[in-house]
């Protein structure tokens, strides 16, 4: 297992450096020059010299690749072009927002998402399996920002339950982790429902019927844990789209995550914190698919790592 | 998804044995296929005749009737200029099912001609490429097309240019994994033995048997970039107000939520009809073309 989780690891890196090259290159690649830009507008030509020194650009391109690895090891990403203060103490304040917010709307997927596809899938053909299929189907096509408006509309402008937007408390955290929750879940109950049918006929399920095992024990012992197996999988990858969603859904309520500060620096031309942003979603949605695999393993005992 | 799409392959021949009228007969059975189907219709017609049966100029403002409700003269009442707002959201039609259709086949034909490429050549540019499609697959979700308008900057083309790259890869895997089992198959090795050129073999011969995943593919994948699209022109980083875009009209319709919410609800509503047509057709598709495929 750890020699497995070590491999895995390992053949991470040449992908991080992959996308460390094509952020790096991401920022070489918008128009205009950080030294001019940096420098301010009444800067002589000799002070955007001093300041293309200061940044490292007078360097060759490959040269400024390994100074911008070697400070990226120590932690150091340059400053925000906006804010003057270290990116990372940029990205550390909106960091935990975007954590709590995306955490509980991938809870409220999955088990809401398992519980309606288990449903449907129980009584099959009934009006409650229906309504689940149809509801999920509708679910991924709804845009989440305009589910977003739409219970801004109902539940914080008309019924005023909950902050409209700019909150990042508790009672601010319901409305857009439910909007960003719809789509994974009915993803999420769609597959649930055609898994456990898949499962429901399978030879270990009709003989743990056979031998008298109650319809509750079969449903969620025997049949829910083999069907479980692919969920996961499916939950992770939609964790990790998720991550994508909620830079809009957090830009639609003004929720100041990780997200929105993504949005605000593209209109600042704040490339610094926008490549360490673009790094860090990368990273996170290619270590969200490792752990998928990981706990693959934990679930169905017949895969071994070696 | 690649594993599953080989096995569609398994049959070489099978699609074209059928023959359209046999698909189009179990396809008309097919409920939500034939749902999708009429959606689709419906906002393919309005692409291509919005600007012909709509009922007011998008662009005219009109200021003694700002953010009227439901009338007789506007069915959907106008927004905060005075706008009628089902003739803008007729239009919109055309900005997102062309960014939708357009960047798919752009990205479907690059993709599958890299994935047959990659998959039939294999070796040392098997493995390069494998490690691009990974780096571009590594970002979630719209992340990458965002990051492609904040070099390229919003607009209309680049909104096109950001969800063509964005679903290249997607392609490309798809299309080399059906091609490497192909592959393998004793037909390919017999035009092999035939001497028949690469090329020759990969048009003729793998091509035709990946056709089918690819066009189920399609259909849903045009879905998605209508979303992706949406989504960009919302975060004011694709097509710009006063643009009838769908995305933009949200964005604009935010601010006037409380006096005008039909301002959100109908561009709202018409993204989501048009993506639960092209994902229902595109379902629908799946069952019929190989129920393999899941």
């Amino acid at each position: 297992m750890w020699r497995y989780l070590i491999r895995r690891l390992i053949e991470l890196v040449p992908t991080l450096l992959g996308v460390s090259i094509a952020v790096f290159l991401f920022i070489h690649a918008i128009p205009g020059d950080p030294a001019r830009l940096l420098a301010g507008q009444d800067a002589t030509l000799a002070d955007v010299e001093a300041m293309r020194a200061r940044l490292g650009l007078n360097h060759s391109l490959p040269v400024q690749y390994l100074y911008f690895v070697r400070n990226a090891l120590r932690g150091d990403f340059g400053l925000s072009y906006r804010q003057q203060v270290p990116v990372l103490e940029v990205i550390r304040e909106h960091f935990l927002p975007t954590l709590l917010l995306s955490v509980s709307a991938i809870v409220l997927a999955f088990v809401f998402g398992v519980l309606s596809g288990v449903m449907a899938a129980t009584r099959r053909n009934s009006w409650l399996d229906l309504v689940v299929t149809g509801v999920s189907a509708t679910g991924i096509s709804i845009p989440s920002f305009f589910l977003g408006i739409l219970l801004m509309y109902l539940f914080a402008v008309n019924l005023h339950w909950f902050p409209v937007t700019g909150s990042t408390s508790v009672r601010g955290l319901v409305l857009p982790a439910v909007s960003l929750a719809l789509a994974p879940l009915a993803t999420i109950a769609r597959f649930v429902r055609s898994s456990f049918l898949e499962v429901v006929g399978e030879d270990f399920v009709r003989t743990a019927s056979a031998k008298g095992l109650s319809d509750r024990t079969v449903t969620f012992k025997h049949a829910l844990r083999n069907a479980l197996i692919p969920v996961v999988t499916m939950t992770g990858l939609q964790f990790g789209f998720l991550l994508g969603g909620a830079v809009v859904i957090e830009t639609v309520f003004n929720y100041t995550g990780l997200g929105w500060l993504l949005i605000q620096s593209i209109g600042f031309r704040d490339y610094p914190v926008l490549q360490v942003l673009l790094l860090l979603f990368a990273l996170e949605f290619m270590l969200v698919n490792l752990l998928v695999d990981l706990t693959y393993g934990a679930l169905d005992p017949r895969i071994r790592y070696g | 998804m690649a594993e599953a799409a080989s096995s569609t392959a398994a049959t070489p021949r099978a699609a074209g044995a059928r023959g359209p009228r046999d698909l189009w007969r179990r396809f008309r059975r097919h409920r939500s296929g034939v749902v999708g189907l009429a959606l689709t219709t419906v906002f393919a017609l309005m692409a291509l005749l919005g600007p012909v049966i709509r009922p007011y100029d998008p662009a005219q403002a009109d200021y003694l009737n700002v953010s009227a409700g439901i009338s007789a003269a506007h069915w959907l009442g106008t927004d905060n200029y005075g706008r009628d707002i089902l003739s803008r959201t007729l239009v919109g039609a055309r900005y997102s099912l062309s960014i939708g259709v357009l960047a798919t086949a752009f990205s479907a034909l690059l993709g599958s001609l890299w994935g047959l490429l990659t998959g039939y050549l294999g070796g040392w540019f098997d493995t390069l490429s494998g490690r691009i499609i990974d780096i571009l697959l590594a970002f979630p979700g719209l992340l990458l097309a965002i990051g492609i308008i904040a070099i390229a900057g919003p607009g209309f083309k680049n909104v096109i240019l950001a969800t063509t790259i964005f679903g290249i890869p997607i392609f490309a895997r798809l299309v080399r994994g059906s091609a490497l089992a192909l592959k393998e198959r004793t037909y390919i090795e017999a035009s092999q033995a035939l001497a028949a050129r690469p090329g020759r073999i990969m048009f003729r011969h793998v091509l035709p048997n990946i056709l089918a995943p690819i066009l189920v593919y399609v259909t849903l994948r045009i879905g998605t970039v209508i979303l992706i699209a949406a989504s960009l022109s919302f975060l004011g980083l694709g097509v710009q107000p006063p643009t009838p875009e769908w995305g933009a009209m949200l964005s604009e319709a935010q601010l006037y939520l409380a006096i005008d919410p039909l301002m959100a609800i109908a561009p709202g509503v018409a993204i989501s009809l048009a993506v639960l047509g092209f994902n229902l057709l595109g379902d629908g598709l799946r069952d019929v073309l190989d129920p393999r495929i899941r």
